[in-house]
């Protein structure tokens, strides 16, 4: 399977190509996606665009659905510290 | 309302490219209209057929795939339908940019959604749908060696379990809400519907080994950082487990909020058609899932209906309407078997966050309010999933009405979407990309 590159909080990761951006960042062993308003992670929960627990920005675009993308070559995405 | 506008003159425009809006688009084709096909999803084929480059298909998947392709069929992947300010018009948006597309009918075939219920721990990473669990495998989710609880509804635990298994994922068990009897009288109706006997079968033989028991439910997700553990109610009993995922929710809902904005009639949760498929709203029709949960099977037979009546075709074979009322029948089964217990509502304590995009706690709501008031008093469902989640759960849990969403839908980028709303005179757009080719 071929890979790309993709930028996670600026540190380029290689993941297989066509994964969802969702997909690749738990295999990254990422969970958490974004932050609620007491400090705990949230992540994917529909995988099909409806929950919006997965958003992430995405080349500096924010509340990108990251289970609805897929990943690819250079793609940058900035996740809660 | 003006917005860039997409120059090609469409006879119809599709929303959603699983079965029922993939078969709509062939019928139209077929009589030699134009027809652009659009679904938010990276690839066409909806929630049964979804799939990487690579994957294999089944046949009448391949075949319908191949059908509703350029030059035949226009399909724009990784296009949300975000508004509809009039019938013949929608605001699309094609990955951050947005653009109008007009046309002459929609059919509308959104398919559905879960029914996510609350209960203490669900927020937790990796407390999952049960279709969820499936996507996020479907899009390359790893989850070999993985221990996987599912506590779900009807048939859908089943694939979603052997797809699972099938990928090296141990499932731990599978637990079913509704009782022994109800699915046992469900199963003895499939002997008359032997196609879905054998995929029941199918289903069973590649899940054998994995626990089945009904009557059961989770009771809350443990863990810090994600889950950890899933504690179970069996027959009276509660039981802890240890697992890495925990895939739950109570069956399948329609999807109806693009109905809502376009003013369709939307009755207990399905939106509202007539028998040649069309919608309260002139020049409006719906097809599958969105309009009441059967399967696949309805799925594609409603939408080569909707496709037809759409163009205008008067004379829609009689076999067509008797198949969709069989598969509709199935689906009736499905709904009495299936029903959300009443524990399952009872499962929220004070703390329970029930609106997971503004974190309002189950505490902070009435349930003698109305959607309405709640919204203004709490925001619940004011949040980025415009209540697809919490009121569809508020629904369940309090028996509100369902709030008519907000436009836009989801988060088009903010900027583009004042831009849209503002402009005056359109400016030519770029016409959305076409769909990579199907494998
Ligand atoms: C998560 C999930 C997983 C499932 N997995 C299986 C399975 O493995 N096997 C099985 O037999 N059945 C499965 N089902 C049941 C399945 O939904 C039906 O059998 C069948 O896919 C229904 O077809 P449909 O065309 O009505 O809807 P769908 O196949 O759901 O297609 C609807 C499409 O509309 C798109 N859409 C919705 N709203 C918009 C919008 N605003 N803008 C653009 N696009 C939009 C969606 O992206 C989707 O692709 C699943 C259901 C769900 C919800
Ligand atoms: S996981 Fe629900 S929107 Fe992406």
């Amino acid at each position: 399977m071929i890979d790309v590159t993709i930028l996670v909080n600026g540190v380029p990761r290689r993941v297989p190509a066509d994964l969802s951006l969702a997909a690749a960042l738990w295999r990254l062993g990422i969970h958490r996606f974004r932050t609620d308003r007491d400090g705990a992670p949230r992540a994917p929960v529909c995988g099909m665009g409806t929950c919006f627990e997965c958003r992430v920005e995405v080349d500096g675009r924010t509340g990108v659905r990251s289970c609805l993308l897929p990943v690819r070559e250079g793609l940058r995405v900035e996740l809660p510290a | 309302m003006s917005a860039p506008v997409l120059a090609r003159r469409l006879d119809l425009v599709v929303v959603g490219a699983g079965p029922a809006g993939l078969a709509a688009a062939d019928a139209a084709a077929g009589v030699g209209r134009q027809v652009l096909v659009l679904d938010q999803a990276p690839r066409p084929g909806g929630q049964i057929w979804r799939h990487r480059p690579g994957d294999v298909l089944p046949v009448e998947a391949r075949t319908l795939l191949d059908r509703v392709r350029p030059p035949r069929v226009a399909v724009a992947c990784g296009a949300s339908v975000v508004d509809a300010p009039g019938p013949g018009q929608l605001i699309v948006d094609f990955g951050g940019r947005l653009a109008a597309v007009e046309t002459g009918a929609v059919v509308l075939a959104t398919g559905a959604t879960e029914r996510l219920l609350p209960f203490p721990g669900w927020t937790l990473p990796g407390v999952v749908g049960v279709g969820g669990m499936q996507a996020l495998l479907k899009a390359g989710l790893p989850v070999a060696g993985s221990r996987i609880v599912i506590a779900g509804s009807g048939p859908l635990p089943w694939p979603v379990a052997a797809a699972l298994h099938h990928e090296g994922a141990v499932v731990e068990e599978i637990l079913e809400q509704a009782d022994a009897l109800a699915v046992a009288r469900f199963a003895l109706s499939l002997i008359g519907r032997p196609a879905t006997l054998a995929r029941a079968l199918r289903y069973r033989a590649a899940t054998l080994g994995i626990p089945y028991r009904t009557g059961g439910w989770v009771v809350r997700a443990e863990g810090t950082d994600r889950v950890t553990h899933a504690v179970l109610r069996v027959g009276g009993r509660e039981r802890r487990i240890a697992c890495d995922w925990l895939a739950t929710a109570a069956g399948l809902v329609p999807r109806t909020e693009l109905a809502q904005l376009l003013g369709c009639t939307v009755h207990e949760e399905r939106i509202v058609v007539d028998q040649r498929q069309a919608t309260t709203v002139r020049g409006v029709w719906a097809a599958g899932e969105c309009t009441g949960v059967a399967g696949d099977r309805a799925a594609r037979v409603e939408g080569t209906i909707a496709g037809l009546a759409a163009m205008g075709v008067e004379r829609i074979p009689g076999a067509l309407f008797r198949r969709r009322d069989r598969e509709r029948r199935f689906g009736e089964l499905l709904a009495q078997r299936f029903a959300p217990r009443r524990e399952l509502r009872e499962r929220v304590t004070a703390e329970t966050i029930l609106c997971r995009c503004e974190d309002v706690r189950a505490g902070a709501i009435d349930p003698a309010w109305s959607a309405r008031q709640a919204k203004l008093w709490t925001r619940v469902g004011m949040g980025a999933c415009q209540g697809a989640v919490c009121g569809l759960a508020c629904r369940t849990l309090y028996g509100w009405d369902t709030a008519v969403p907000r436009p836009p839908l989801g988060q088009p980028p903010l900027g583009s979407w004042a831009r849209a709303l503002g402009e005056a005179t359109p400016p030519s757009a770029t016409p959305p990309s076409p769909a990579p080719p199907i494998p």
